[in-house]
């Protein structure tokens, strides 16, 4: 949550046993990391593991409960929804769809975030200046009325809405590389290459940046959690994933009409969201209390 | 100090000028004709499209547009909507009253129950309390409040009865709208039990906008005042022998709400979010779910004055808060400010 | 719902008042207490200037509060007199004579404007013209699209509108046309105070006639609150006698299942638009009486006959045959609707009841497609609304089951969807393989379907034929059906015409949505409009 609150971090390199003994002593964050890899797992071999199609449709068995209600049976063991699709296996699958949007959106808006960071962090002046306006202007906007308006231009869908997510959740990563690599650069090592005639290219990607990886790697497990609320809100509102699509933000628009008469169908894909948002919070917190000495005793 | 102030405020005009332009090419962008999207199966004849196209303006050049609107928005004219035909600037003050409403009781509440929750844990840190505390508020921090509201109406709303699914107040209550917001007015009037209605109407939506700040809240105060009590000055208050009530909320709470105010404003960008999944929920009539429609109807005016308004006002905030928080800590007057987080 | 005392003590105060005037409202209005309605509406409307206005939810508001020249009796499309008492047509059908009524009066309630005459003639006119004359100081008021008037085809019908004295005004035409009664009996007709309009436009404030309205209604607005609460009042004085319930008000509830909560709780007694999935208990509420009636609406899958696969009739044959059209009215429609064979509704004249419809039959889909040199299938596109029509609760649903049904056939269909009104107009080009989409009746006859949705010259781009089918004999028959008089004539004709649809297979007809009106018990004479529209005079509370 504050990590950009410190840009004067220093992060010395851990080595890997030290961070993962002060890592392991976190439950949460281990209980974190536990879930994620049954998600993956679950996501990975979705196939396998869910007893039907997630888009095969049962017109015997609209609506019908999860097992243990009267009217239900282990066929359907979270119960169908309003066209008769099995709900577990759709959120099988549907846990494939919010790992890559998760994983997608952090991965491509890190990539964008660190590239425009530095160049901020080096250029200073207009070109910083129009950087960092653009980024207060993202950030000024309420993320989801901005995601909104991205997707109405581009068009409902999975891949605008993760476009959408990603416009959205930039500039922390931008704000992060810039404050982080301004902190680092009056340091001795940095001034130190610069005199041994180190390259603009080579002090920024070999010399500075690794050294600014550990709030990037914070920021980036809770952005998969906000990628994945963002994606499911987009959704939910109608204008992320598409049915059929078995998105679980999707699911839950789809299911809002039945709200009054089978609980099930709005219950579960929420749980999940919720599960997973909650297992990339726990990690990323796990991650920046062993990353981050200052919390450390 | 002044010079502090004068540029935190001078970034505004670039800011509102790259807000207006962005909000103006978003929606040009957008697929959809809004005349086309007002006729029904029957459809419109070209000769009459063009004309409403002139009408509306949508036929010049975009940029000449674009010079159009920002005259007439500095002039305090934000357009009229499409759809109703209202001046958007009044439509929105006529809204905005049940969203402030609506954000004013989630901050309460999010304030209300953070604060204490926090510096509980904090103090007894590492206790059952303490992890208790912080578990409950990462699963507020982590959940998806549009499907929190749906769980709340399924078993308050229908399971249970006790409070109404939506709207602001029963309809049999006349509330003359003179402050806008119904809590004040219904005290100004005589209908009994008018207050009673809009308070229950006003419970699940507070409790459903106000989770992620708690969660913010408790978890931000707890790591202030864990900050704060590890200071040497506490530990010498200690020393001295002062009792911990008096160490607590004498020293510690005041240094450690620096931060904690500052975070809850800049959660006001955070509540807009929030605030149009909750209004999409219960039917809440502000200006979260009032843009929601005008995007659906490719209302464009009305998305682009709300936009900006509701931008301006964000940006407002934040600023506000930010030379706050430099008046108390001078420290910060040379960084540059954070962000706003989730 | 106990009957509740809505208003604050000054408002009563001038409603007794005005209530003193006439005998008749003393009476009623010496019961003890005010009855109110509750009306669940489904969303806010866009204003209260009727002209402008293009949807039913703000037809619904504005109605209560004005009147027409002429109405349509409650429940019918039976057009009776309204402001006009009566009126004459020439023979040649081109000069209409309307004969107005006297002592009618204008809603007095408004702080700003009290009415000094009643209703006459230069109401009339100045509501037309207002519509009509580009010179008209109000014509571009609040707006100046005049959707309906233009639609119904006025500004080139009308060639005078005369007063001949104060309750007698003279319309004519440029030519004869047989509904122009209904026309004017329409909401976008609703007749505006000139007194009022000229007051605003001196007082620097002419869209306040549109915001704060004065009509000569059974109800006057109270108050209006938007995404909120609509309030009327009966209106003591209004000439066909005040109304039976004192109170109106719509509590604006755009979720159809907290509508239903709230008439399940009596905190309303009349909703629109009900979710089928909550039609069954609807029924079993003994509270409740849900009041249908078959719509004048149709619900269809477009081929584009003139791309490939779907040139060839077999292959609109086979698919016919391979969607499940029992699964989809059960799952989608829920019983808000009854599968459709032909492309009219049961209920117009003329319906061709001797037709079958294509069976579920996979296997035969299959030889089919075959035969049509597709043995594997193909690929295709699915369009599918983006909203909800009267015709269609859920179009992506339906596009969903379709999509699994077809790909038993070894057909691939890939769902699209646009923003409505893209959709409609790319739809409208052509630019689809299959998409789905739908109609609902101006006015009862077969022709408003057959000749609208299926003839050759709505076929070309940018018609309202989406399957583009032009075929020469089906065209033959339905432009003789439409230049004969005889109704048997042409029912034998449109008959035909079916049979030659069925054979062609140009859609794949979904379905014909029944209107669903939940009313609590205590509600009295709420009738069903077949316009799909609420009325409330006339209703009265247990």
């Amino acid at each position: 949550m504050s990590v950009e609150a410190r840009p004067a971090m220093r992060a010395p390199p851990h080595p890997l046993r030290e961070f993962w003994s002060s890592f392991s002593a976190n439950h949460g964050a281990v209980a974190g990391l536990a879930t994620i890899a049954i998600l993956l797992f679950v996501a990975v071999f979705a196939e396998v593991l869910a007893p039907h199609s997630p888009y095969l449709t049962d017109s015997t068995a609209f609506l019908k409960p999860p097992f243990w209600q009267e009217g239900g049976s282990l066929a359907y063991p979270l119960g169908t929804d309003a066209i008769g699709r099995d709900i577990l296996s759709r959120l099988i699958h549907g846990a494939r769809l919010s790992l890559s949007i998760g994983i997608s959106v952090v991965a491509i808006s890190l990539v964008l975030g660190i590239a425009l960071g530095l160049v901020a962090a080096f250029s200073r002046g207009v070109v910083d200046f129009a950087i960092m306006r653009l980024m207060d202007i993202i950030l000024t906007l309420p993320s989801l009325l901005l995601a909104l308006s991205i997707v109405a231009i581009l068009g409902p869908g999975l891949m605008n809405a993760m476009l959408a997510v990603t416009v959205v959740v930039l500039p922390h990563y931008v704000r992060i590389t810039r404050a982080t690599v301004i902190g680092e650069l009056p340091k001795d090592y940095v001034t130190a290459s610069r005199t041994v005639g180190a390259r603009t290219m080579r002090l920024m990607f070999v010399v500075v940046l690794p050294n600014c990886a550990a709030p990037l790697i914070v920021q980036a497990s809770l952005g998969v959690s906000t990628a994945i609320l963002d994606a499911a809100a987009l959704g939910f509102l109608g204008l992320g994933a598409q049915p059929p699509s078995p998105e679980w933000g999707t699911m839950l628009a789809d299911a809002r009409e039945f709200v009054l008469r089978a609980w099930w169908v709005v219950t579960f894909p929420g749980l999940a969201i919720l599960i997973a948002v909650l297992a990339f919070n726990l990690l990323g917190d796990g991650l920046r209390d062993a990353l981050d000495p200052k919390l450390k005793r | 100090m002044l010079r502090f102030i004068f540029t935190r405020v001078s970034l505004l005009i670039p800011t509102f000028i790259g807000i207006t332009l962005m909000v103006f090419l978003l929606i040009r962008l957008i697929p959809g004709d809004p005349i086309e999207t007002l006729a029904g199966e029957r459809g419109i004849d070209p000769a009459r499209h063009a004309q409403l196209r002139a009408a509306y303006g949508f036929d010049k050049p975009v940029i000449v547009q674009y010079g159009l609107y920002i005259g007439r928005v500095l002039q305090g004219d934000l357009g009229k909507s499409v759809i109703t035909h209202e001046p958007v600037i009044s439509e929105f003050a006529s809204l905005f009253p049940a969203t402030i409403e609506l954000g004013l009781c989630a901050v309460i509440f999010a304030v209300g129950l953070g604060l204490p929750a926090g510096i509980v844990a904090a103090v007894r840190r590492n206790s059952i309390f303490d992890h208790g505390i912080m578990g409950v508020s990462l699963a507020g921090y982590s959940m998806p409040i549009f499907w929190w509201g749906l769980l709340l109406i399924l078993l308050f709303s229908v399971q249970l009865g006790i409070t109404p699914v939506s709207g602001r107040i029963a309809v049999q209550y006349f509330i003359e709208p003179t402050t806008g917001f119904l809590l004040v007015d219904t005290l100004l009037s005589d209908e009994k039990g008018a207050f009673a209605s809009a308070l229950s109407h006003l419970a699940l939506p507070t409790i459903v906008l106000g989770t992620v700040p708690l969660a913010v809240i408790a978890r931000m105060t707890r790591s202030a005042m864990l900050e704060v009590l590890g200071e040497d000055y506490i530990r010498t208050a200690r020393a001295k022998g002062l009792s911990p009530l008096r160490v607590i909320s004498l020293h510690a709470l005041r240094n450690a709400l620096i931060p904690v105010v500052t975070v809850i404003g800049l959660q006001v960008g955070v509540l807009f979010t929030g605030a149009i999944l909750t209004e999409t929920i219960f039917s809440w009539p502000g200006v979260g779910k009032w843009l929601i429609e005008a995007i659906n109807r490719r209302d464009y005016p009305v998305l682009q004055g709300g936009a900006l308004l509701i931008g301006t006002l964000v940006m407002t905030v934040n600023i506000i808060v930010d030379l706050l928080y430099g008046l108390i800590n001078p420290r910060i007057r040379h960084a540059r400010p954070g962000g706003g987080g989730r | 719902m106990a009957a509740v005392q809505t208003t604050g003590s000054q408002m009563k105060i001038r409603f007794d008042r005005l209530a003193a005037a006439t005998a008749l409202a003393l009476a009623l209005t010496a019961s003890v207490n005010a009855k109110t309605l509750v009306y669940c509406s489904e969303g806010s409307p866009e204003n209260f200037y009727p002209a402008i206005n293009t949807t039913g939810t703000s037809f619904d508001a504005n109605s209560q509060v004005y009147s027409r020249l002429v109405d349509f009796e409650r429940g019918t499309t039976n057009v009776v007199p309204g402001l006009a008492e009566r009126w004459e047509i020439s023979p040649d059908g081109l000069v209409y004579t309307f004969h107005l009524r006297k002592g009618v009066k204008w809603h007095n309630h408004r702080a700003n404007y009290k009415p000094t005459r009643d209703f006459n003639a230069d109401d009339i006119i100045f509501s037309i013209e207002r519509q009509w004359k580009p010179e008209n100081p109000y014509f571009k008021v609040t707006s100046e699209n005049h959707s309906y008037f233009i639609d119904m085809g006025m500004p080139k019908l009308l060639k005078t509108v005369e007063k001949l004295d104060d309750y007698t005004v003279r319309i004519t035409l440029n030519a004869p046309e047989a509904p122009f009664l209904s026309d004017f009996a329409m909401e976008y007709a609703g007749i505006i105070s000139k007194e009022y309009a000229d007051a605003m436009l001196k007082a620097g404030t002419p869209e306040r006639v549109d915001q704060d309205p004065v009509g000569t209604g059974p109800f006057y607005l109270l108050q209006y609150v938007k995404d909120s609460v609509v309030r009327y009042k009966a209106f003591p004085q209004y000439w066909g006698g005040k109304a039976k319930i004192d109170d109106l008000i719509f509590s604006i509830t755009p979720d159809a299942s907290v509508r239903w909560a709230k008439l399940q709780k009596g905190e309303c007694h009349v909703m629109p638009y009900p979710n089928p999935a909550d039609l069954p208990a609807m029924r079993k509420d003994p509270n409740v009486t849900v009041l249908e009636q078959p719509g004048l609406n149709v619900g269809y899958l477009a081929y584009n006959t003139q791309k490939k696969p779907f040139d060839d009739k077999r292959v609109r044959q086979a698919l016919n045959m391979g969607i499940n059209k029992k699964a989809i009215v059960d799952a989608v429609f829920l019983g808000s609707g009854v599968p459709a064979t032909n492309p009219i509704p049961p209920t117009i004249w003329s319906y061709n009841g001797d037709i079958k419809d294509y069976p579920y039959d996979v296997d035969a889909a299959k030889k089919m497609l075959a035969a049509a040199g597709y043995p594997n299938g193909f690929e295709t596109d699915l369009w599918a609304m983006p909203v909800q029509r009267p015709y269609n609760p859920n179009a992506r649903r339906i596009a969903e089951l379709m999509q699994a049904d077809l790909a038993k056939l070894g057909v691939k269909a890939n769902i699209v969807s646009y923003e409505w009104g893209e959709y409609r107009k790319r739809a409208q080009q052509g630019e689809h393989q299959t998409a789905q989409l739908g109609w609902t009746g101006d006015n009862g006859d077969p022709d408003n379907f057959l000749q609208v949705l299926l003839g050759c010259e709505a076929s070309k781009p940018g018609g309202s034929n989406i399957a583009k089918w032009c075929n020469k004999d089906f065209e033959a028959l339905t432009l003789e059906a439409k230049r004969v008089s005889d109704q048997a004539k042409r029912t034998e004709l449109y008959k035909k015409a079916q049979v030659i649809f069925h054979e062609e297979a140009p859609w794949f007809v979904v379905a014909h949505s029944v209107q669903y009106k939940p009313v609590r018990k205590e509600v009295v004479d709420f009738k069903l409009s077949p316009f799909g529209r609420h009325t409330f005079y006339g209703v009265d509370m247990k």
